[in-house]
């Protein structure tokens, strides 16, 4: 067995401050980093981001690695993989985390097969056992749960479902040894994203950091009755989901679909509308502390994951739930 | 425009959760019987979108697959879907492996074929919701890789791809040749026509082996093992909310999250 070289954790930045999977990262990437007796270090990389690197040295990080170029600054991954490779050859950490969002999944699994080492993505649990990590990954559509090792090969590397794993606790008078590392980037650069274009940001809540979730199904029957979901969301001051169902057909933009190859949500209240609870779909929403169902297949899947449920036409209950709810809310 | 495209075989996603069985000595799923495999759903839509663009620029689609031989299957329903030729690497020493084994054997196998300006690959196979080895496939042969894509279109000398983030999509022009990995939005796939089943029927699927890809020296040995495969219930007793009018129900539905204190 290699020699433990702590946890390394490559930290996301949005708009300028750190992304909320930093503090999970920085959460497991802790645990895990005590029991192997190692150092926890956070490699945040990007233009103008180091503001970033106290805000890593609060949530823990014993070390900070400071990867602050112009040349970090375009989207898109090629030049992040040029500047993370030999930063990660030199530090030869025992474990490596990523996010298992769109940018750090990309990068992790191309870096893996890079350095040559293993990788589990999206990952629901991680545990030191017997010296080696095991990583918990849903399989199958989350029917089934897998757990690897990487025998062999380091770092062992996994990318970290969003919302998935307890966050960090910020602590103001923890500070981390911030190291500047130098950043070259070679020109050869083979995709260039040209254009990003935004959705609209819908009305009300995000849906990712929503308290409450409606969300709709093929049971609505057409994007002409979208509206009942809508409206049920507002009586609760909810955000608006859908299924792959909804948005493969195109009622509503693919940025609201929950589920495995969608969003993981984690709200205090889900309310599916019209929503089958296939497993694809449960996995982006199983974290919700209170699932409520509404169908009218009294053995709908759904059914099973929900504390509460009503068996009927969705038409004929929505509209006055909603009223009653608005009711009890005045 | 020849595009070669990666399609796995997979246990149908569709079975309802009580069908689905694990043999945790094994760390196997336990196929549940007259269930046929299917082809991976994503891979479906990476397949149609690589038909699309034959019909639009010309050129040669043709599918491999890794897998046994019951995969024969699955790149019949490819050619009969419109993919002019189709591969198989069988080798039991490649079957076992992970992202890793597979990712080497189709990079050996794709340089193999040859000729190629696009690879297409799904964006992730319903059985190990893994998603690697199309970036895989991009490192291995130092191409540029894009994921999840949701459209594509040529350019003259490139292509364009839509990729999706979480808050819209990115239009990125890339050199060929590239590798993509589709998401379903791509659009649905067809239907094989009668002809094409046709075809299919007579359609010969070369079989290539390790050593075919020169990989029988161990050097696509899995670098991940796994430990346990097992199925976690989350289920729990629902309390179903009944009335004898819908008013009924929706108050009742409403007063239970009052006192639940969820509005
Ligand atoms: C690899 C893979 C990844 C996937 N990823 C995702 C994902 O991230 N998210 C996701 O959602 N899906 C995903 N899916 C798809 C998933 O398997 C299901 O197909 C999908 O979730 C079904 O959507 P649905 O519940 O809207 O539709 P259906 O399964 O068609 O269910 C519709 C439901 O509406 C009910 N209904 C009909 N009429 C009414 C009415 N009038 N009133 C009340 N109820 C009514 C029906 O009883 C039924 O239960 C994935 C699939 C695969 C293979
Ligand atoms: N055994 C295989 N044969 C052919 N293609 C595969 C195989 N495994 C994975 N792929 C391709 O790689 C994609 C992603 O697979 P994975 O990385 O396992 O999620 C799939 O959608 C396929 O296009």
């Amino acid at each position: 067995m290699p020699a433990a070289n702590g946890v390394l954790v490559v930290a996301e930045t949005e708009r300028g401050g750190l992304a909320p999977i930093s503090a999970e990262l920085l959460g497991v990437g802790r645990t895990l980093a005590e029991v192997l007796g190692g150092t926890l270090t956070a490699a945040v990389l990007g233009s103008g981001v180091a503001e970033a690197a106290s805000a890593l040295g609060e949530l823990g990080a014993d070390v900070v690695l400071l990867a602050d170029s112009p040349a970090l600054g375009e989207p898109g991954v090629e030049a992040a993989l040029e500047a993370l490779t030999p930063l990660v050859t030199q530090e030869a950490p025992d474990i490596l985390l990523l996010g298992h969002t769109p940018d750090m999944r990309e990068l992790a699994a191309r870096l893996a097969f890079r350095l040559g080492t293993g990788l589990t993505t999206d990952c629901t649990a991680l545990r030191v056992e017997d010296g080696v990590l095991v990583m918990t990954k849903p399989v199958y559509g989350g029917s089934a749960n897998a757990e690897f090792t990487v025998p062999r090969a380091r770092p062992q590397m996994a990318t970290l479902r969003p919302r998935a794993f307890r966050p960090a606790v910020s602590d103001p008078s923890h500070h981390a040894e911030v190291r500047h590392v130098p950043v070259e980037v070679g020109a050869a650069v083979r995709s260039r994203v040209v254009e990003t274009v935004r959705e609209e940001a819908t009305t009300g809540p995000s849906l990712k950091n929503a308290k409450a979730v409606v969300s709709g199904g093929r049971g609505l029957g057409g994007p002409e009755n979208w509206h009942y979901v809508e409206e049920l969301a507002a009586s609760l001051g909810a955000a608006v989901g859908a299924t792959r169902a909804v948005t493969d057909a195109g009622w509503v933009p693919p940025g609201l679909q929950v589920g495995l190859t969608g969003v993981t949500i984690t709200p205090d209240l889900y309310v599916a509308v019209g929503v089958s609870g296939a497993v694809q779909h449960i996995a982006g929403c199983s974290g919700s502390r209170n699932i409520v169902a509404i169908n009218k297949d009294p053995d709908a899947n759904i059914f099973k994951h929900a504390r509460f449920g009503v068996v009927g036409d969705y038409k004929q209950i929505v509209p006055p739930l909603a009223a009653r709810i608005k009711e009890l809310k005045r | 425009m020849n595009i070669i495209v990666t399609i796995k075989q997979v246990p149908d996603p569709d079975i309802p959760p009580i069908h689905f069985k694990v043999d945790e000595a094994a760390g196997k799923v336990v196929p549940p019987p007259g269930v046929a495999p299917v082809m991976n759903g994503y891979d479906a839509n990476a397949l149609e979108a690589a038909l699309k663009l034959k019909e639009a620029h010309g050129g040669r689609v043709t599918a491999i697959t890794l897998g046994g031989q019951e995969a024969r299957d699955t790149l019949k329903r490819a050619v009969a879907m419109g993919a002019d030729a189709a591969v198989l690497i069988d080798d039991p020493n490649l079957r076992e492996g992970d992202s890793f084994t597979t990712a080497t054997a189709l990079a050996r196998a794709i340089e193999k074929v040859g000729e190629y300006d696009l690879i297409l690959c799904g964006r992730q196979a319903s059985d190990t919701d893994a998603g690697q080895v199309p970036l895989g496939l991009g490192e291995i042969l130092g191409l540029p890789t894009i994921s999840p894509v949701i459209a594509i279109e040529s350019t003259n000398g490139g292509v364009k791809a839509h990729r999706m983030i979480e808050d819209g999509q990115q239009v990125i022009e890339a050199q060929l040749p590239a590798v993509m990995a589709v998401s379903s939005e791509i659009g649905e796939p067809r239907y094989p026509p009668l002809r094409g089943i046709m075809m299919a029927g007579r359609t010969q699927i070369p079989v290539w082996t390790a050593a075919d890809l020169g990989l029988d020296d161990g050097s696509a040995a899995p670098k991940v093992q796994l430990r346990r495969l097992y199925i976690e219930s989350r289920e729990q007793a629902c309390e179903l909310v009944d009335g004898d009018t819908p008013e009924e129900i929706a108050a009742a539905l409403a007063q239970k999250l009052r006192e639940a204190k969820l509005i």
